[in-house]
Parts: structure tokens; C-alpha cells; sequence
């Protein structure tokens, strides 16, 4: 099952374009303009599991607004996307739990490899959860 | 021009103050020792001359007086009857002349009718009727007298002492000739340098000596200088009274020394030249006029050459220094050119993501064939996109390239509000993700400066990333404002970021003050505003409150229309076009 994905980025054409590249490989992509909307998307769809953000962008910047995902959906993963004058806040992002980051103009295979893996670490976190549940039930029902 | 003309006149008040400086000293010592000194030896040649003079005119008087008394034991001691016989008279003449020398030329005995009734000497003069003379009729009122030199009888330059007698209710008169050669030695010999000689006169300002040069010239003045000193008698006829006069003869000016003698008959007179009398002072005076001269051409000489190679010098390190300050300029601009580099970077980043997304998005449409649905109107829609953001590139790099040109020191006359639009712009995107907004209330009519607009457009791009660096977490406002304020244009950059401290507000122009961490700045900026904006005869003034915010206001001299122009015209220009 392929991941469902939230672009996040200032710069609308570029979202847009690359929402669409993603679209035709079979990805199911939101998008947002600035950090605001895509904490809103991401309240209001419970399915996203990778979000790519964009540090550098006017009012709320992606370091935040991470740290603000990371506060409200601990698992979905974000992958960082970054100018070269920004690769430190984005290491500074790798540091407040991101996934990993990425430089700007970025390449489409790599990136959703990178989605890939994010998606992969998000699937072993909910089933490492889940069988943490299970096994939780399994000992209240005391057998 | 201005600039040499500046050093040439401080090289000339250099100079005066140099030569001020060691002159006056030299002058005012000059002065005052030479007056001292002038006094002083003044003082010293008076009192050496009147010395001469008093011992001189008591001397003559001893001579004199020595003289009378000999004749007075001659006729106390010998009465009439034997002075009368020739031969006793002429064993006693030769007695004078033993014990005298040849002082005493003669001796002869005068009856009260004025008839010499014995004489003894080397004249014939036995018999000789004397009733008329002078020396008879006074030794009759005052039994004792001393006649003026004169020729008498003989033709030869005597004088006479006569001594009345009276014997048996007669008078007789016992009379002596002194050689006048004996006497005029007595006052001849006083001489002092070139001019100073002694002379005695009688009151009649006849000579009574033979002065040792011919005065006949200077006789008529005497007569006036005895005369005239009569009338103030005191001062001449007073014992060794000093007097200086211009001799008519010669047109200089003299001392004289007169003394009376002769209980107030003769004058001794002294007189001498004053140039001469005072050779040694003049000597003096020439000496340190000549030092003083020559010390004065020194110091000239001396305080030009050194006042032009300090003026040189203060040149050289003036031009250093403005070396130095286009390199710190060139520097500071550098840093701020990295500034903006790096938001520069990113904001050329984003079109070229977006080109690179729309080339891979057109990659896919034609794998996938350009048939289908309407994917070709999609590819031209993205080659669009692409030429936008290329568009966009282009306009950004070019923005980074009219500020990193050489700044161009240059002064022209150009409009503030433009240059504030431009750096506005260059800045806008760094705002943005700043969250800093920057609103410009810019005066519809506002005069032209003179000024460099490639250093100005650095001062607005520091101030405008120092205030964006001040509302660094949070953002703010920015308001850039031009109005135009008597003669002047002012620009003001009101931030409302964390503010200056107080303390800390006086130092914010010195160089290399910086309340950034090590590395992020160089504490230059702000200095190098001061320069510029100093160098263009403008003031910039800072107000903050801690946590408020903080204004930058710049003034700068408006152009007048003149010379210049008023901006509103280029700027309407531009909007048609």
C-alpha cells in the first residue's frame, strides 16, 4: 500500500508540480501553502503518514511547525526540504526527531525512496504499537 | 583643489606658530637684557667719566691753588724793599725754577700805578706799564688773582697770578707767569677713545687750554651751551654735571662733563662723542641684533621646512587613512553582501526547484505520450512555468549584482525614494521569512541629495539588515520614511525590534563594536554608515527603548531645485514609461 503524503512548502508551483509527479506514481498527496494549513490538513486526515516540509518559509518555518507535528502526531514521519543556506536548521530538524532532509531542487526517485523508508519506519512503529496493544489486552484478560 | 589648499594652510599656521612660538622669546630676552644691560653700562661710563672729571677739575684747582700759595710765602716771607732789588728777585726766580721746573716763567714786583718796578725772567719786560690789564685792576678789588690764558704782551699763550701786597700804605702786586704748556698738559691728557677730550673755557667760552683737534667750529656752540647753561646754571656749573647735547659742528650727539674751577671762573669741560662713549654697548647692541637676525632667518627657514614636511606627512597619513577606510567599506560591504548571499541563495533556490519539478513533470507527460487527454496543453502550461521562474532568476540575480559592483565613491544627485524602493525590494524576501514587514511611507515631493548612491544603497541595506536582525525571532514592522525637514532630507528606519540598550548606545558607532556572537559580526557596520554618511556633511541620529524599538533617522542636505531638480519629475518619468 503506497504512503499518503503532505507537501508543505511556500512556493505554490512547486508544490503543485510536484503533488502531480507524485500523483502519477501512485501516491495519494495533500497539499499546503504555508505551516498553518498543513498542521490543519493534517488534523483533518488521520491518513497522511509522511509530511515533506519546507524549512525556510514565512510565518510559521518548517522547524516549528515539526516540532508542533511531532507534539501532535508522533508518528507521522517528516522528511525536510532545504535550501543550501538553511542545511543547518535542517540538521537542527534531524535533532527535534525528523526523518531526514533533503536539498532543494531535489530528485524525484530519491525523494520517494526517502518516502518509502519513512513510510517503512511509520509501518514498523504502528505494528511494534499494535502488537503492543495486542500483547497488553492479551495480559488484562489474564489467561 | 580644496583638499591642498587645506594642507597649505596648515602648514602656513604651522609655521606662524612655530615662529611665534621660539621668537618671541628670543625677542622679549633680547629686549630686556639689552635694556638692562644698556642701563647698566650707561650708568657705568657716567660714573667713569664724572670720576675723571671730578679728579681732573680738583687737580687743576690744586695745581692753581699750589701756585698762589707759592707766591703768598714768597711775599710773606720777602717784604717789598727786597723784592724790589733785581738781583734778590732774580736769586728767587731761579730758586721757583729749581723746585718747579720751568712753571713759574717769571716773577716781577708792580707798584700800585701799574709799573713793573723789578722783574725776572727770560723777557724784557723791566719798566712795563700794566695799569690797563685785566689781572691788575682784579688783584686791586681782590688781592689775590689768576688771569684767563691769553696772548699778552708777549704773543706767547700764558696766564697770570698777581698778589697784592700792601707795605707801608702802599700797594704792591707781586705777579708770576706759568708756563702754559705745564698747564695745558693738566687737562690735555684726559682723553678717552676716539673723541673724548678735555678742554677749559672761561666765560666767555674763550679756551683756556688747547684742545688736542681744531674746535674753532664748536666755539660759537659753546658760547650758546655757556650761556645757555647759565640761565639754568646749575646744571653745568654744578661740580661734574653730565649734559648731552647735539654738537651743531659735527650733527652728532655728545656728553659733555662740565666742572667749575677757579672757584666758578673756568669751566672744565669733557666731552666726547656718545656713539663713542657707548662703542662698546653699540658693539653690544649690533651683536645680538645680528644673532637675533640671524636666529629669526633660522627659525623661518627651519619652522617652513618642518611645518611642510609635518603638512606632507599629515597628507600622507590622511590619504592612508582614506585608503583604509575604502577598504573597511569594501569589507563591511562584503559582509553584507554574504548576508544576502545567503538569503539570496534560497530565494533562487525555490524557481529553480519549481523549473526543475515542471522539467521532470514534462519528462513524464511524454512517456506517457502527448495524445493523451490533454497532455499537451499540460507540457506548455509547464514550459510556461518554466520561463516565469527563469524570469524570476534573472531579476534576482540581477538585483545581487547592482549591489555587488564596486562601490563607486562618485557623488551625483539622485532621488532617495528610489534607492529606498530598490533596497526594499533586494530585501523583501529575507523580511518574509523574517515574518518582518516593511512598509515604506515615502513624501510625494522631496528634494534631490548629493551624495554616492552606490555608498547610500549600503547604509539603507545595513540599517534595513540590522533592524531585520533585531526582530530576528518574531518578526515586526520595518516603516522607512522620507520627508523632507527644512533644508534637509531625512530618512528614518523605525524597527520595532529589541532596542539598544542605554549603555550601550554611544558605542554603537565605533568600529568593531558589535553585541553579536564571535563570527556573525564584524561590528563595522554601523562605523561605516557614520563615515558615509559624515563624509556627505550628513548627521544620523539613533533613538531606542529596550523592547520597543528602535529609529534610525539620517539627514542629508537637500539639493536646491537649481541645481538639482525637485525628484517628483524623474519619478513620474518613470512611472509613464
Amino acid at each position: 500500500m503506497p504512503a499518503t503524503i503532505l507537501l508543505v512548502d511556500d512556493e505554490q508551483g512547486f508544490v503543485d508540480t510536484m503533488a502531480k509527479r507524485l500523483g502519477k506514481r501512485g501516491l495519494k498527496v495533500f497539499t499546503a501553502y504555508s505551516g498553518h494549513e498543513g498542521l490543519d490538513v493534517l488534523s483533518s486526515n488521520g491518513s497522511i503518514d509522511v509530511v515533506i516540509l519546507d524549512v525556510k518559509m514565512p510565518g510559521m518555518d518548517g522547524n516549528e511547525t515539526l516540532a508542533r507535528i511531532k507534539i501532535d502526531h508522533p508518528l507521522v514521519e517528516v522528511i525536510m526540504l532545504t535550501g543550501h543556506a538553511t542545511v543547518e536548521s535542517a540538521i537542527e530538524g534531524m535533532k527535534s526527531g525528523a526523518f531526514d532532509y533533503m536539498m532543494k531542487p531535489c530528485d524525484l526517485e530519491e525523494l520517494l525512496g526517502k518516502v518509502g523508508e519513512a513510510y517503512d519506519k511509520k509501518e514498523t512503529h504502528e505494528t511494534k504499537i499494535l502488537e503492543a496493544r495486542a500483547r497488553h489486552i492479551v495480559l488484562r484478560r489474564g489467561d | 583643489m580644496s583638499d591642498s589648499h587645506y594642507y597649505q594652510s596648515l602648514a602656513k599656521s604651522m609655521m606662524f606658530t612655530i615662529i611665534l612660538v621660539s621668537i618671541a622669546p628670543l625677542v622679549l630676552i633680547v629686549l630686556i637684557a639689552g635694556h638692562q644691560y644698556g642701563a647698566a653700562y650707561e650708568e657705568k661710563v657716567t660714573a667713569h667719566l664724572r670720576e675723571l672729571v671730578l679728579k681732573h677739575d680738583q687737580s687743576v684747582d690744586y695745581y692753581l691753588e699750589e701756585k698762589v700759595e707759592e707766591i703768598r710765602v714768597l711775599a710773606e716771607v720777602f717784604n717789598v724793599n727786597r723784592l724790589r732789588d733785581p738781583r734778590e728777585l732774580e736769586a728767587l726766580h731761579d730758586a721757583l725754577v729749581r723746585g718747579h721746573g720751568n712753571d713759574f716763567v717769571d716773577l716781577g714786583l708792580v707798584n700800585s700805578e701799574g709799573i713793573q718796578e723789578a722783574y725776572a725772567g727770560p723777557y724784557r719786560l723791566q719798566g712795563v706799564d700794566y695799569s690797563e690789564a685785566e689781572w691788575f685792576r682784579m688783584a686791586r678789588e681782590r688781592t689775590v688773582y689768576v688771569s684767563d690764558v691769553g696772548p699778552g704782551l708777549r704773543g706767547v699763550p700764558h696766564f697770570t697770578i698777581a698778589l697784592r701786597i700792601k707795605e707801608a700804605g702802599r700797594d704792591w702786586f707781586l705777579r708770576t707767569t706759568l708756563d702754559f704748556i705745564a698747564f695745558n698738559k693738566l687737562v690735555e691728557d684726559i682723553r678717552i677713545g676716539q673723541t673724548g677730550l678735555a678742554y677749559i673755557i672761561n666765560k666767555k667760552a674763550e679756551f683756556q687750554t688747547t684742545p688736542n683737534r681744531d674746535m674753532t667750529g664748536e666755539v660759537s656752540f659753546l658760547q650758546r651751551f655757556v650761556k645757555g647753561m647759565d640761565s639754568n646754571g646749575e646744571r653745568v656749573w654744578g661740580r661734574a654735571a653730565i649734559t648731552t647735547e647735539t654738537n651743531p659742528a659735527t650733527g652728532k650727539e655728545m656728553i659733555f662733563v662740565t666742572s667749575p674751577i677757579k672757584n666758578g671762573d673756568w669751566l672744565m669741560v669733557f666731552q666726547q662723542d656718545t656713539d663713542d662713549a657707548y662703542a662698546a654697548l653699540n658693539r653690544t647692541r649690533n651683536l645680538a641684533l645680528v644673532v637675533l637676525l640671524l636666529g629669526t632667518l633660522a627659525i623661518t627657514i627651519m619652522a617652513y621646512l618642518m611645518s611642510r614636511r609635518m603638512a606632507r606627512k599629515v597628507e600622507k597619513a590622511d590619504s592612508a587613512k582614506e585608503i583604509m577606510n575604502e577598504q573597511v567599506i569594501e569589507a563591511g560591504k562584503l559582509a553584507s553582501v554574504g548576508e544576502l548571499a545567503a538569503g539570496i541563495a534560497h530565494e533562487i533556490n525555490n524557481p529553480v526547484a519549481i523549473m526543475v519539478e515542471e522539467a521532470g513533470w514534462i519528462q513524464d507527460l511524454l512517456e506517457e505520450g502527448l495524445k493523451v487527454d490533454d497532455n499537451e496543453r499540460e507540457v506548455q502550461r509547464a514550459l510556461n512555468q518554466i520561463r516565469t521562474q527563469g524570469t524570476r532568476c534573472k531579476g534576482i540575480t540581477h538585483k545581487l549584482l547592482s549591489f555587488a559592483r564596486k562601490t563607486d565613491p562618485t557623488v551625483k544627485f539622485f532621488c532617495l525614494n528610489e534607492l529606498v524602493r530598490e533596497i526594499v525590494e533586494l530585501s523583501e524576501q529575507r523580511a518574509k521569512y523574517a515574518n518582518v514587514i516593511i512598509e515604506t511611507s515615502l513624501a510625494d515631493t522631496i528634494a534631490q541629495v548629493q551624495a554616492s548612491p552606490s555608498e547610500m544603497q549600503q547604509v539603507f541595506l545595513n540599517l534595513v539588515n540590522n533592524a531585520i536582525d533585531a526582530m530576528d525571532p518574531g518578526g515586526g514592522n520595518l516603516d522607512i520614511m522620507t520627508r523632507l525637514d527644512g533644508d534637509d532630507v531625512a530618512i528614518s528606519f523605525a524597527d520595532t525590534g529589541c532596542g539598544i540598550p542605554e549603555a550601550n548606545l554611544s558605542r554603537i558607532f565605533d568600529p568593531f563594536f558589535t553585541t553579536k556572537p564571535v563570527g556573525q559580526g564584524t561590528g563595522l557596520g554601523l562605523s561605516i554608515i557614520y563615515g558615509i554618511i559624515n563624509r556627505m556633511d550628513g548627521t544620523i541620529a539613533v533613538q531606542s527603548t529596550v523592547d520597543v524599538g528602535t529609529t534610525f533617522t539620517i539627514r542629508l542636505p537637500a539639493v536646491k531645485e537649481a541645481e538639482g531638480g525637485a525628484c517628483e519629475i524623474r519619478l513620474n518619468k518613470e512611472d509613464t514609461a
